[in-house]
Order: C-alpha cells, then sequence, then structure tokens
C-alpha cells in the first residue's frame, strides 16, 4: 500500500491504495469521478484519457502512485459550474457522439488538441489526432464537426466573425 | 496485474540504490510499454522503481550539428522541438509517429531504446545515426547496445541517461504502420552525412533491428530510390505473423527505404 495524494478538479484528494492501482480506478472507485470510461483497458480506446499536469493520458496505462503529486483533469472538472465546456457544447450541437461511451475520452483530447494547436487546427491534424481514440458508433465525421467547431470558437475567431 | 511495490526515485543514483534493494525489480519511465505488459501478467516485476521525475533525465540539447536527448524527454517533446527540427527533421517526425498523442506526453526515447521492441521506431534511427547511448556506467555504440529482440547490452541494474548523435546533412523515416495497432511493419531511418549512408530498419527483422548496409553501399554512390531497385533484403531474416508473410515484410523494407530516400533527395 502507498499514500498517494493529487489534485483532481481542483480538489486535493488523497487516499491508501494498493501500488498496482490503476489511476483510472483509482478515480472512478476512490473518487467515484465514473465520468472516466475503461473501454479496452489495453491502451488502445482512449475512453480512459483525462489530463494530467495538462496533458492528455491513459489513465489506464498509468498507476494512481505514478500520478501522485499531480494534476489531473477529468471530464467531470472541464465545466464551469452550470455551463458546458467549449467542446462539450460543440460534441451536444453537432451530435459529435451517439452510444456516449467515448465521449468523455473524445472531449479531453479534443481539449488537449485544441489547447496544442490553439486555432490551426484542420480536418487531416484532428484526424491524424484523434489517432487513440475509437468510436463504434459515428464514424467520426461529427466528433470532427464538433472538435473544427469548438477549436473555432475558442480562438475568439467565431466572435471576430460575429462582430 | 499482480502486486507490485512502486519505488519513485529523485536521481539516478537513487534509482540504482532502489534497484540493488529490490529483489526482481524494474525501472519504469512512461510505462506505456510496460504497464500494459504487467496488465496481461506478461510481466510481474516484484518493484517498480519510477525514474520519470528525474529531472536530469529531461531535455533536448543541441549545440550546432551535436544533439542530446535525455533519456527521458517524452516523444512530444522530441517531435515539437523546434531546435531539433531545424538539424534533424527526420528524428522529430518519427517521433511524432510513434503511438498516439496520449502514448507520446508519456512515452520516453530511453524506455523506447531500453525495452528494444522489434516494432519500436527508435532504434532505427539510433542505429541509422549512429548514436551513442550514454547509461548510468559508460557509454555504447547504438551497433553494440541493441543485441537482439527485447535485448540490449544494458545490465540489469544499468540505466539509459541519453543518447546523442551528430546531426547528418540529411535524414528521413519512413513507416508503414500495422493499420490496427500503428506499431512498424516496417520502418527505415535513412540518414545521409559526410561519411557516408547509413539505414536503420525496426518492425521487420527477425532479430529486431538491423542496418541494410548493402543498401548504405549503393545510395553512397547513387543517392536516389533508383539506386534500391535491384536490392532486397533477405527475406529468411524477416518476421512472419498474422499480419504479414517474411516476404511480405522484405518487401515493404525496400519500399520504405525508397520513400526514405526520396523525401531526402
Amino acid at each position: 500500500m502507498s499514500k498517494v495524494e493529487m489534485t483532481v478538479n481542483g480538489r486535493t484528494v488523497s487516499a491508501e491504495v494498493e501500488d498496482r492501482t490503476l489511476l483510472v480506478n483509482f478515480l472512478r472507485e476512490n473518487l467515484n469521478l465514473t465520468g472516466t470510461h475503461v473501454g479496452c483497458d489495453t491502451s488502445q480506446c482512449g475512453a480512459c484519457v483525462v489530463h494530467v499536469d495538462g496533458k492528455a493520458v491513459k489513465s489506464c496505462t498509468m498507476l494512481a502512485a505514478q500520478a501522485s503529486g499531480s494534476e489531473i483533469t477529468t471530464i467531470e472538472g472541464l465545466a464551469a459550474g452550470g455551463e458546458l465546456h467549449p467542446v462539450q457544447a460543440a460534441f451536444r450541437e453537432h451530435h459529435g457522439l451517439q452510444c456516449g461511451f467515448c465521449t468523455p475520452g473524445m472531449i479531453m483530447a479534443a481539449t488537449d488538441m485544441i489547447n496544442r494547436y490553439g486555432g490551426k487546427l484542420d480536418e487531416k491534424t484532428v484526424r491524424a489526432e484523434l489517432d487513440g481514440n475509437i468510436c463504434r458508433c459515428t464514424g467520426y465525421h461529427n466528433i470532427v464537426k464538433a472538435i473544427l467547431a469548438a477549436a473555432e470558437e475558442m480562438s475568439g475567431s467565431a466572435k471576430v466573425a460575429a462582430e | 496485474m499482480y502486486e507490485t511495490h512502486y519505488h519513485r526515485a529523485g536521481s539516478v543514483d537513487e534509482a540504482t540504490k532502489l534497484m540493488a534493494d529490490a529483489e526482481g525489480g524494474k525501472y519504469v519511465a512512461g510505462g506505456q510499454t510496460l504497464i500494459p505488459t504487467m496488465k496481461q501478467r506478461l510481466a510481474a516485476p516484484d518493484s517498480l522503481i519510477d525514474l520519470r521525475h528525474i529531472a536530469d533525465l529531461k531535455g533536448v540539447t543541441v549545440n550546432g550539428k551535436d544533439v542530446r536527448i535525455g533519456a527521458g524527454t517524452p516523444h512530444a517533446e522530441v517531435a515539437g522541438s523546434t531546435q531539433l527540427q531545424a538539424v534533424c527533421p527526420g528524428i522529430c517526425y518519427l517521433a511524432g509517429h510513434i503511438g498516439d498523442p496520449h502514448v507520446r506526453h508519456m512515452g520516453t526515447i530511453g524506455g523506447s531504446i531500453a525495452n528494444n521492441d522489434p516494432a519500436a521506431d527508435y532504434p532505427s534511427a539510433m542505429l541509422a545515426l549512429d548514436a551513442t547511448i550514454h547509461t548510468s556506467k559508460r557509454e555504447i555504440s547504438a551497433g553494440d547496445f541493441f543485441i537482439g529482440m527485447f535485448e540490449t547490452a544494458l545490465e540489469e541494474d544499468e540505466i539509459v541517461t541519453a543518447v546523442s548523435f551528430t546531426a547528418p546533412d540529411k535524414c528521413a523515416y519512413s513507416k508503414f504502420p500495422n493499420p490496427a495497432s500503428r506499431y512498424a511493419m516496417a520502418g527505415v531511418f535513412v540518414a545521409k552525412s559526410g561519411d557516408g549512408v547509413r539505414v536503420g530498419v525496426t518492425g521487420a527483422g527477425m532479430d529486431g533491428v538491423f542496418r541494410w548496409e548493402e543498401a548504405e553501399a549503393a545510395l553512397a554512390s547513387d543517392f536516389s530510390a533508383a539506386a534500391l531497385d535491384g536490392l532486397s533484403v533477405n527475406a529468411g531474416d524477416m518476421l512472419e505473423d498474422m499480419h504479414g508473410s517474411s516476404e511480405y515484410r522484405a518487401n515493404l523494407v525496400k519500399v520504405m527505404a525508397k520513400r526514405a530516400v526520396a523525401a531526402i533527395s
């Protein structure tokens, strides 16, 4: 057993966990943050993506102990109060989901991607950057549309165009 | 995953000491191979010694043509280094095509070469760039470092601390990724410098990464994709599995080599 301590969605949390505890299990089972999903459990599908110190990481491929001392953001930490994060709003607007299982990972991956590329995302880049996230429903078209729309919104170009 | 004991090292010396005290310990850097392997119970180290928080192992330094990459530098940082892009764009391209964005945030160059997966990308670049592998004990040339499939010259408690090389005049990497796993079915790194041409091949060889010396000689006298037309690697030395026959891989090696050469000639 080890003591792990980290900041999750702005809140400091600590617990005694088995050293082999995966970060995703710590989030889901110790903190009841079940928005982060376990899809494949073999590091391929990306349903478990969270941000660790500001970077998208597969939480099924990292021990909670490895993440001790880090700042974690999960899907539950994205929205500000009752208002959806622009990426969440864009997924709703553009119907970027069907069953919704991959959605938390998709949105965390999308947010990371937009943080890194800013307004410079194009369709080809979005599709390449989604390499680590699998969706079995949508065929990706609406996910890509939602990400491009959110990127535009977040870079401020939408506002400029509206004025 | 079987039970394990996690230890975080703050320095290379501390990591070595933790390893000496552990029974059946393993170093973990980004953990993007080791953690999944442990989850499948294909590895069950009693202790994990985490190298990810050792500041000395991180970062890219470029001095003229001299390049040094700390072993703990994640793929995303190598891919995005503007300094490195200016002198050796091939290695940035390679790093930017390992796994997926999330894996690239965690996985490190040191972990990749220490594991020496036969389909890992970095080993081909290390051979083609004639890199030096720096460890906690010594310096090893890439040619002596990679021994066979998942085998390196590293001793049990030895830690890769950095890699260094002289940037070539031109270089490029071309890989054919498995459509499902994105691992290289064949990946070829070509580096051209005043000393000649070196060609490193990953993903295809039965004994892991190798240099295609016949291609190097042909390219030294005529640096063009056409110079490889009459050559072939021996299919008998290539991997064969459900994803492709050894003949298929032998052909892929040639096609990837030609694409890499075409990209820089």
